[in-house]
């Protein structure tokens, strides 16, 4: 194997999290190396981007799973098997990531996230959270989060209005929110009726142009209605590509290395020395010596890499001793309302991936949990990401999946049907959690990451209790047939379509129960700082892109401040 | 850009049969063209689309309106399955002349057929519900091997093959094959096929012509979607609905 130079700073991945840490790192003098395991991308490479098959059907921008995937069990009765086509997560690949296919909705979560345990614990006592799941406060609060969210939304130009039963901003939103449409309004007014307080949903698809910190221009979003799963061919949404990236190329001091796949991180046992990576391409393997190793792939590889690495202590279920693969979470998407309309057509072909509008009083602990069995809550929410007709053909139900009356109820509603939804939060529970699978391995021999997960009593009953809400929300705004789904099915690997994971390699103030400080620094290897939504403690109900890049300007002020003084910085 | 957008298109639209009067492919109700008809008319050499037929049936001059993995029994089966799937009626044409069969002749084709970017290791267990298919078998075989059942079990149980029956008793064997409960091989059962069957025949409706279906963008027509325009700011935030001419990735080169 090749050994190459050694560099100060290597960075495992180029989505957000790598962009952003590259970014920083670089305008502040410090040279590093970035490894992507997929091809370089551009804006322009999107001119034939308004493809729904190839991109959404065919996962264009996504990991290529013939080389490496999940397995899944729902719990430790079954046997994991390998999700061998996409289903549910869609990993990205590439530069970028998936700040490249994202559909660009970026909150910040609530003070209430970051102290969950102490705030449920003074608000309801002690016995409030059953034992069985695994809530623990952050190490840091949301006040002290708050910097780093603004920065974060400065770069990106998040476009959005300020919400009172949110987290105090510093600065209101760099853009205006985004278009209202007749769907959103019928949703506003309806809400309004009922006494809540809808806004319109925090969108990195940008409202108007927009100019960054960094002197980055972009154009304003046009509602193409081709941006989950897609890339945007204006730079209208916020990518890693047409923000971060560019900045740091710009310094001289980025090494960005293409089709370069990391397999294990090199460690003595207490620190990291570099990362061995394959070229994709020819195959050829090389050792890059490092002093500083960044990981910041997806959640998934962020875990898997720990482990086939063997840095920290895996998660044991049964002893709840260890804490790589611990408080893996996910969220909860059933509970919506589908509401159809025999006489009215709305344009629904176009939208953006970012343009809906929510209320806030089921979010978090903004509605009383006392008499509920179970803590944190949803955001209810109508949006129009554009219905593209592979993916979107509503029938009520009871229609045949195919034949006639399928043809002629998918096309009578295909721009009379819109939905009220739910996104729970989903917590974290001591029987869920990733480990590797002893079976199945990748492309390279080393095994894949075992999921073992599935949805708990807690997500259940938020789910029947959000379902009522979204049915009162759709029976105000009215239609000629309503649906409500009131009950959220066991998890299934093939069907759910929400690629919000988090934990895995969680921070925390104790070494005990977390596996990173709150600079996302190891407590067992201090020279590892591991990267992304990995970092969540539990999972909320919010999308959680927001947080991830707050979290990625923290730990770049860590790295800057450990390059100065190494050891921990806690 | 190339934005097709014209203001008399900007119309509330109250006739679900606009897109027949658009494309101007009806004659007395009878939908023509098609693949087949293409194969027996004469071709004329000349360009045509759907906006210049006036009546008569002209040649398909499109070139890759042709079969790359089908044998013509193949494809005629699929074509006769995919119809059952999504059929002609009154709002407009169904799989079959939609070209389906040869988007999906096309698919089968491809690396997908050959399952490229799915994984593909063992063991194959047998799957809970929750986990998703474990299937060994890849898609393009999947997919023949459900076209000759459907075949031999029509020829078993209604001593015909299956193109020849009549669409009640189609629906009938596509129902017993969406259910499992047919053998297709060992270790194979039909409900892999059918659902592949469904999946496909929604895509070959509604993906952009240039896989192969969606003949003339009349996919889209039918439930009026707009295809790839570059901006939809306007249209959003209008109340009444607007109707746009489709436009499909090819008007988008060059740019």
């Amino acid at each position: 194997m090749k050994k190459l130079p050694k560099v100060p700073v290597v960075i495992v991945g180029m989505g957000w999290a790598g962009g952003i840490i590259a970014s920083e790192l670089t305008k502040a003098g410090v040279e590093v190396v970035g490894l992507e395991r997929g091809k370089d991308r551009q804006t322009k490479d999107y001119m034939m981007g308004h493809d729904e098959l190839r991109y959404q059907h065919r996962a264009e921008l996504m990991q290529d799973l013939s080389k490496e995937t999940i397995t899944h069990r729902n719990n430790e009765k079954m046997k994991a098997l390998p999700m061998r086509s996409y289903g549910t997560f869609i990993v990205g690949d590439g530069v970028g990531g998936a700040g490249s296919h994202w559909n660009g909705q970026t909150y910040r979560f609530l003070p209430y996230d970051f102290e969950i345990k102490s705030l449920t614990e003074k608000k309801y006592g002690k016995n409030k959270i059953k034992p069985e799941y695994l809530l623990q406060d952050w190490g840091l609060t949301y006040d002290e989060m708050e910097p780093y969210y603004d920065t974060f939304e400065k770069m990106a130009g998040i476009s959005g209005e300020t919400v009172e039963l949110y987290g105090k901003r510093s600065n209101p939103y760099p853009t205006g929110p985004m278009l209202k449409t007749p769907v959103l309004e019928e949703f506003e007014e309806a809400t309004k009726n009922l006494g809540y307080s809808p806004y319109m949903i925090p969108s990195a698809n940008l409202s108007e142009a927009y100019e960054n910190p960094d002197g980055i221009k972009r154009s304003a979003c046009q509602y193409c209605a081709y941006c989950e799963n897609f890339g945007c061919e204006y730079g209208a949404k916020s990518d890693p590509v047409v923000t971060v990236i560019p900045v740091a190329k710009q310094t001289g001091n980025l090494d960005l290395r293409t089709h370069s796949n990391v397999i294990r991180v090199l460690n003595d046992g207490k620190k990291a020395t570099g990362v061995v990576y394959a070229d994709t391409i020819t195959g050829e393997e090389f050792e890059q010596p490092a002093d500083i190793v960044v990981l910041t792939s997806y959640v998934f590889n962020n875990v898997r890499l720990l482990l086939n690495s063997k840095i920290g202590t895996p998660y044991n279920p049964k002893t709840g001793k260890g804490t790589i693969g611990k408080n893996y979470a996910y969220q909860v998407s059933a509970g919506e309302s589908t509401l159809f309309f025999d006489d009215k057509e709305y344009n629904l072909y176009g939208g953006a991936g970012a343009l809906g509008i929510e209320i806030p009083d089921y979010t978090g602990d903004n509605f009383d949990h006392k008499d509920l069995n179970f803590l944190h809550g949803a955001g209810i929410r109508t949006t129009q990401y554009g219905d593209r007709p592979i993916a979107n053909n509503p029938i009520p139900s009871g229609t045949p999946s195919w034949g006639a009356d399928f043809k002629k109820q998918s096309i009578k509603y295909a721009n009379s049907t819109f939905k009220v939804k739910s996104q729970g939060a989903s917590l974290p529970h001591k029987d869920n959690y990733l480990d590797l699978d002893p079976t199945y391995k990748d492309e390279y021999g080393m095994p894949l990451l075992r999921m073992t997960y599935d949805y708990t009593e807690q997500d259940k009953e938020l789910v029947k209790y959000m379902s009522k809400i979204t049915k009162k929300i759709a029976e105000e705004i009215g239609a000629d047939h309503i649906e409500t789904q009131e009950e959220q099915a066991p998890f299934n690997v093939n069907k759910d379509t929400n690629t919000h994971n988090t934990g895995g390699v969680i921070m925390g103030a104790d070494p005990e129960t977390s596996a990173v400080n709150t600079y996302l620094q190891m407590w067992d290897a201090d020279n590892v700082f591991v990267i992304g939504a990995s970092a969540f403690p539990h999972n909320s109900c919010f999308n959680p892109t927001g947080t991830l890049g707050a979290l990625s300007y923290r730990a770049s002020e860590g790295i800057l401040k450990y390059i100065d003084k190494p050891g921990s910085l806690v | 850009m190339a934005d097709k957008r014209k203001d008399t298109n900007e119309v509330v639209d109250s006739t679900k049969r606009r897109f027949i009067k658009n494309s101007g492919l009806t004659v007395g109700g009878l939908v023509l063209g098609g693949a087949l008809g293409g194969l027996v008319s004469v071709n004329t050499g000349s360009k045509t689309n759907s906006e210049e037929v006036t009546g008569t049936p002209k040649a398909d001059s499109n070139p890759n309106a042709a079969l790359m993995f089908f044998t013509p029994d193949q494809h005629q089966i699929t074509e006769a399955a995919a119809e059952r799937i999504y059929p002609e009626d009154d709002l407009g044409p169904g799989a079959k002349d939609l070209d389906v069969a040869i988007y999906i002749d096309h698919q089968l084709a491809s690396p997908w057929g050959g399952n490229d970017k799915a994984y593909m290791s063992g063991p194959f267990h047998k799957p809970e519900p929750t986990q998703g298919p474990q299937i060994k078998v890849l898609r393009k075989n999947l997919f023949l091997l459900g076209i000759k059942g459907l075949n031999d079990y029509s020829n078993k149980h209604y001593d015909s093959e299956f193109i020849e029956l009549e669409g009640d008793d189609q629906d009938d064997i596509l129902k017993e094959f969406e259910s499992g409960k047919v053998n297709l091989h060992p270790g194979v059962t039909s409900d892999h096929f059918f659902t592949m069957l469904r999946t496909l025949t929604i895509e070959g409706a509604y993906a952009d012509p240039m896989y192969g279906g969606n003949k003339d963008m009349q996919g889209w027509k039918m439930r009026k979607f707009p295809g790839s325009y570059m901006s939809l700011t306007e249209e959003i935030q209008k109340d009444s609905f607007v109707e746009l001419e489709p436009q499909s990735l090819k008007d988008h080169m060059g740019h």
